[in-house]
Formats: C-alpha cells, structure tokens, sequence
C-alpha cells in the first residue's frame, strides 16, 4: 500500500535535515507503528505524506498503490485514498462540521469520478458513524473543532475517517489527551475500520495505544531514520526500558 | 467659524448644478433649513478628521464621474422572494415597472407627492433626524441630500405587512447623478422588513430616516450593486423608542466608492440595534463604513458587525463609535471590525471608539486584520477540500458572523449565495 524509499526531508525555512532515509513499506490489511523519542522525525513523515507547506524533500520517494504522492496536492493525496488524523486537530470558526465533512467527501468523490453522495443519504451515514463514536447531534452541527474537548477533536478526527474510508490511514499521536475511555473509544473506531485493503500507520509515544490497536510491526524512529523494526513484543521493551537500549544497540 | 476658501468654492461648485424641488411650505422649509446647515458646514474636504480613511472628492465633484454599467444581472438580489417591489431607474421611481403600492399595514407615498400635503409624521421627520445627526460630527452629504434630494419615497408602517418592502435601485446611463430620500416610520408595535438592492446610479446619494417607535422593529438587508465603477456615499438616521429592534446588513461587492454612514440613536429603554456588514473588494474598490451609536436610556443593547475581503489593492476602512451618555446604565455594546486580506496589497483601516459616561455599562471592541488561515487551509485540503474550494470556504465562515445578523433565512441564503458567485468570478 505504502512504499516510502530512502526519504530524504529538510525544513525549507532552516537548512535543518530531519528525515535521513527513511525506509518503510505498509502492505494493505495491515498496521504498522512507528515509535521514537521526541524529535525523532515521526511526525515530519507524517506531514510530509500529507502535503503540508514547509518541508524540502531531498531525496528518496514514497508510493500509494506505486503512484508517487510527493508529486500530488493535499487534496489529491486525500483523493488518492491517504488520511492524516492530525496531532493537533485544526479549529475553523464558522464552517458547520457536517458542511465540512460533506463537501470534502463529495469533493473526493468527484476527484474519483464517483457520483456525490446526497444530503439525505450523507445525514444517514454520518447520524450511523457518530453514534458508535458517541458524538452527539450538537458536535456535528458546532463549527469544525470548535469548543471540542481534546478527547472531542480526536473523536471527530475518527470520524472523518470513518467516513472517508481511506485506504491508507495516519494516526498522528492519536492516543494524546485521551483519558482512558476515549482512548478505547478512538481504538474501537480504527479497529472496526480494519480491513484486507487498509493500512494503517499509527504514530505513538505510547505501548498503551498500542494494546488496544494491535499493530503487526513495530519501528522505532530515531534521529530521521527507522532504526529497529519488530513485533508488537518491541512496542513492550519501550515501555519497559525506554529508548536508550534500542539506541545504544543499533548505535 | 468661517470656511476655509477652498471648502467655500468647493461647495459652491458642487451646488451649482443643484436645485431645490417644489414642495409645499413644510418641505421647502425643510430644505431650506438643511442648505444653511450644508453651508455651514461646507462639503467635505482632505484635511477632514472624519474623512481621513476616504476621498470625498469624487462625490464632491460637480458631475458625477462616469461609470460603465454592469453586463445585464441574470438574478437581480432577491428577486426569487415575494416582496412588494419598488424600482427606480437612476434615481427616477418608475411606477410602471413597480407593484402597486397598497399591502395591508403600510403605507407607501412618493416623496414628492407627500411634500404637498400635510402629512404630520413626514413633517415632523424630514431633516429631522438628519439634523440631529450632524453633532457631534457633520456629515454634509446627507444635508445636501435633505436639501436637494429629487426623488424617494415616504414609508408609514402601521402594522405587520404579510412582505417585504424591496427598493430595487437600476443604474442604466453611465454619468447618472442620484439623489434619493426615504422616510421610514414604524408605529408602535408594528414591523416591517426593508430589502435594498441595486447600483442606483453612477453617483449615489441616499439618505435614510428612519422613526422606530416603541415596541416596533425595523429589519433592513441591502445588497449594495455590484457595478465596478459606481460611486455612493449613503446615510441611515434611526432613532429608537422603548423595546424597539433596529437590525441592518449589508452586503457591498463592488464599487469603485462606497461611503455607509449610520447613526442611531437608542432613546427608549431596552432598545436594541445591531447594524452588521460585509464587503467585498477586488481592484479598485474603496469600501467606508461610518457608524455612530449613541445610548441615551437604559438597558439597551447595540452591536456593529462589519467584515470585509479584500484583494488585489482594496482598501477597506471603518469607523465606528459607541457613545454611552450619563444615566444610559446596563449599556451592552459591541463593536468588531475585521478584514480577511487576501494578498498583500489590500489594505485595512479602522478607528474603533467608545465615549462612555456612565458607570454601569458593558461595551467591546475590537479590530483584526488578517490573512487566510495556513493551517485551517491545509487541514481542509487534507481531507480532499480542492484549495480554491478550501478558500472560499474559510472565506465564508470569516463573514459568517456579519450574515448571522440577517434574522430571516431565506433572505440570508440569498445573501450568501451572492457571496458564494462573487467568490467563483473573484478566484484567482
């Protein structure tokens, strides 16, 4: 699903290299995690999969389904299937979150050639999906974010994927400032969207997240580079140990 | 204090080709009464503090400036709503092509024809407001109006009438020069909807006065023409009795010159006014507003609601007052000005003021400037949102706090569906 290739990233702004040949592939059906102490480049990769301003890619590629995403337009890349669910959920006063949600997927399913779906049928759908998420009537119509707890936003953030049914999801730090009920919630959202033709790639601090989304390959992240890959057992010694074992060991 | 020299031949120059309409006693008196108090004042000048943000030296001028008109509008502003509809053709009511005039719990009359009789309430009206409008700061373009307006219309509002009222203003010759008066009065307890839209003219003076009793409501949404080149400069005198609502909203798109002046006075306790704008300038775009709201009773609630989306050298300006008088105790007043600059030539001015003399009042205010927002752009293109798309988005929900004014919604999709087409041409 998800080929990333020696990628290469600085910050256009510094001369700051951050990425230093990443190499990754995330094969359809399945769910990787990345871990790494802070500053280890985890979520450049996931800004830079997404399209956001600001980062220089130096070298290397990254596919979705062999088509080179680099090269396309956030929007395209949304098209194309790729989900960011961000860190830090942006607040946008005065757009409905049902006005949001519908128009970006229509306009997805236009870039897709797909027929858009109805007001009618789109209220069905997403009165469905808020309900498992335990999001009421009152957070669908507020603004996007707007006045929603951090627990709230990450909710919503489920949502928009749930219904955009992406084909390779981002779980950027997804587990921060959830309490423990919202972190099963948001976890039972991503399992239920498990599938053979989906992936994900959850970023995380914590092994926590990772017993409630099981993943089948674990990566540590370290200094802009994939320095250890392993099983979900790996995601245990982290917690365990810390980092400076792992570090000290491929050192 | 004599006038300046400059501002004396000014004047002069600019009333040359004026002259004052017949009328009965009352009505000449009247006009009289605002061209001693024009030159008094003399027309504005450069060095105006309250002109400072815009020149007036194209509607100073003796002839209106040409301007071209617009390609023929395929939806007129609110043509799809069932409203009583007045048309005037650059400046000239045109009866013809207007409904009639009778609706249960208004009445309706040409001004001219209500010169001529004696009508107490219109006496008792005309230039009145105006006048009381030009302290503490004067604002000659609406005594000139009083003085010498040619055309308008005389509106009494007795009860609630089943539609609403739709001035329809038509620009057609390209050096038209319109000097237009309405009276509004709205008796107690009654309510009346008022729908503005159109060019007018080249040159457009218009001046509103506007008497909300007690207990009355007066709702007011203007869509202002969207013919590149025309120039207006427009006043809205209100004073408002007990318990009475004054709503106003504008939608500006276009014009080389737009000067929005209101001052509204809250005389009656509980009173409430909000008076909201959108604007919208791509070019050459010069876009006032000038608002002044004075609370002189108790309890009465005001808010100014103005946005404007600038481009490609617009300029935006705003100048709005709160003056809260002696014993206008548990005032609530709110005041924003904002402009959304979608490059880096548009421009934004603004002088945001409170003159408040009581001790037991609530008043805000506030003034951004700003551009599009980064980040929210990048999370709706994220989620498959194209950018253009994304934009005008982010664009409507800036002016979505403005729109929210309009209490009616079906006039209020109508307002937005003229900012959602002005947003496809505009796209750049």
């Amino acid at each position: 699903m998800l080929k990333i290739n020696n990628l290469h990233v600085k910050l256009e702004e510094e001369d700051k290299q951050i990425l230093k040949g990443v190499n990754l592939e995330v094969p359809a059906g399945s769910v990787h995690a990345i871990m790494g102490p802070n500053g280890s480049g985890k979520s450049t990769l996931s800004y830079v999969l997404s399209g956001r301003e600001g980062y220089e890619v130096t070298d290397g590629a990254a596919t979705l389904e062999g088509e080179d995403v680099l090269e396309m337009e956030p929007e395209e890349r949304a098209a194309a299937g790729l989900f960011l669910a961000f860190q830090y959920p942006v607040e946008i006063p005065g757009v409905g979150n049902m006005t949001f949600l519908r128009t970006a997927l229509n306009a997805q399913k236009k870039a897709r050639g797909e027929e858009e779906v109805s007001a009618a049928d789109f209220l069905k759908l997403i009165r469905e999906k808020a309900k498992a998420l335990k999001i009421d009537a009152d957070m669908l119509k507020r603004p996007v974010n707007v006045g929603f707890s951090g627990g709230e936003k990450k909710r919503n953030e489920i949502l928009q994927m749930a219904m955009l049914e992406p084909k390779m999801c981002i779980l950027d730090e997804t587990d921060s400032g959830l309490d423990v009920d919202a972190m099963r919630l948001v976890s039972e959202g991503v399992n239920a969207l498990r599938d053979e033709g989906r992936a994900f790639l959850v970023i995380t601090h914590y092994q926590r997240l990772l017993s409630h989304i099981q993943p089948d390959v674990v990566h540590i992240m370290a200094d802009g580079r994939i320095v250890k890959s392993g099983g979900p057992e790996l995601a245990l010694e982290v917690e365990n140990n810390g980092y400076a074992d792992i570090l000290a060991e491929v050192a | 204090m004599a006038l300046p020299q400059a501002k004396l031949d000014a004047t002069e120059a600019r009333l040359a080709p004026l002259s004052m309409p017949d009328g009965s006693v009352w009505a000449t008196k009247a006009r009289e009464d605002a061209l001693a108090r024009l030159n008094t004042m003399g027309l504005p000048g450069p060095r105006d503090e309250y002109w400072r943000f815009t020149r007036p030296d194209t509607l100073n001028a003796p002839d209106a400036p040409e301007a071209a008109l617009f390609a023929e509008d395929e939806n007129p502003a609110f043509s799809d709503l069932d409203r009583l509809c007045l048309v005037f053709r650059d400046g000239v009511f045109d009866s013809d092509a207007s409904d009639d005039l009778s609706l249960e719990g208004v009445e309706i009359m040409r001004l001219a024809d209500a010169t001529q009789q004696d009508i107490h309430w219109a006496k008792d009206l005309y230039g009145v407001l105006e006048a009381r409008g030009q302290t503490p700061v004067a604002r000659p373009f609406a005594a000139l109006n009083t003085a010498f307006a040619t055309d308008g219309v005389v509106v009494r509002v007795t009860g609630k009438p089943s539609k609403p009222l739709h001035f329809r203003y038509l620009h057609e010759q390209t050096d038209s020069d319109a000097i237009l008066h309405f009276l509004v009065k709205v008796e107690e307890g009654a309510e009346v909807t008022l729908l503005e839209a159109g060019p007018a003219a080249a040159r457009f003076n218009k001046c509103f006065e506007v008497d909300v009793a007690d207990k009355a409501a007066f709702h007011h949404i203007r869509s202002q023409g969207r013919d590149h080149e025309r120039r207006a400069v427009t006043h809205i005198f209100a004073r408002l009795g007990e318990e009475s609502v004054f709503k106003s909203f504008t939608l500006t798109a276009n014009g080389r010159l737009t000067r929005n002046e209101a001052f509204i006075e809250l005389t009656g306790d509980n009173a409430q006014a909000h008076i909201a704008g959108a604007a919208m300038g791509d070019g050459d775009f010069h876009h006032d507003d000038t608002v002044f709201i004075t609370h002189d009773a108790v309890n009465c609630e005001s808010r100014q609601v103005f946005k404007k989306v600038l481009k490609n050298g617009a300029v935006g300006a705003f100048q709005g007052k709160i003056l809260v008088k002696p014993g206008a105790q548990k005032t609530d007043g709110y005041q924003i000005s904002q402009s959304l600059l979608l490059d880096e030539d548009a421009q934004f001015l603004a002088k945001p003021e409170l003159e408040i003399y009581a001790d037991d009042v609530a008043c805000s205010h506030g003034s951004t400037s700003g551009a599009i927002d980064e980040e929210a752009l990048f999370y709706l293109r994220s989620r498959g949102v194209p950018e253009k798309e994304a934009q005008d988005l982010l664009v409507l929900a800036f002016l979505a706090e403005a729109i929210d004014e309009i209490e009616n919604e079906e006039i209020a999709d109508d307002i937005r569906s003229r900012l959602e087409g002005w947003l496809l041409r505009h796209r750049s």
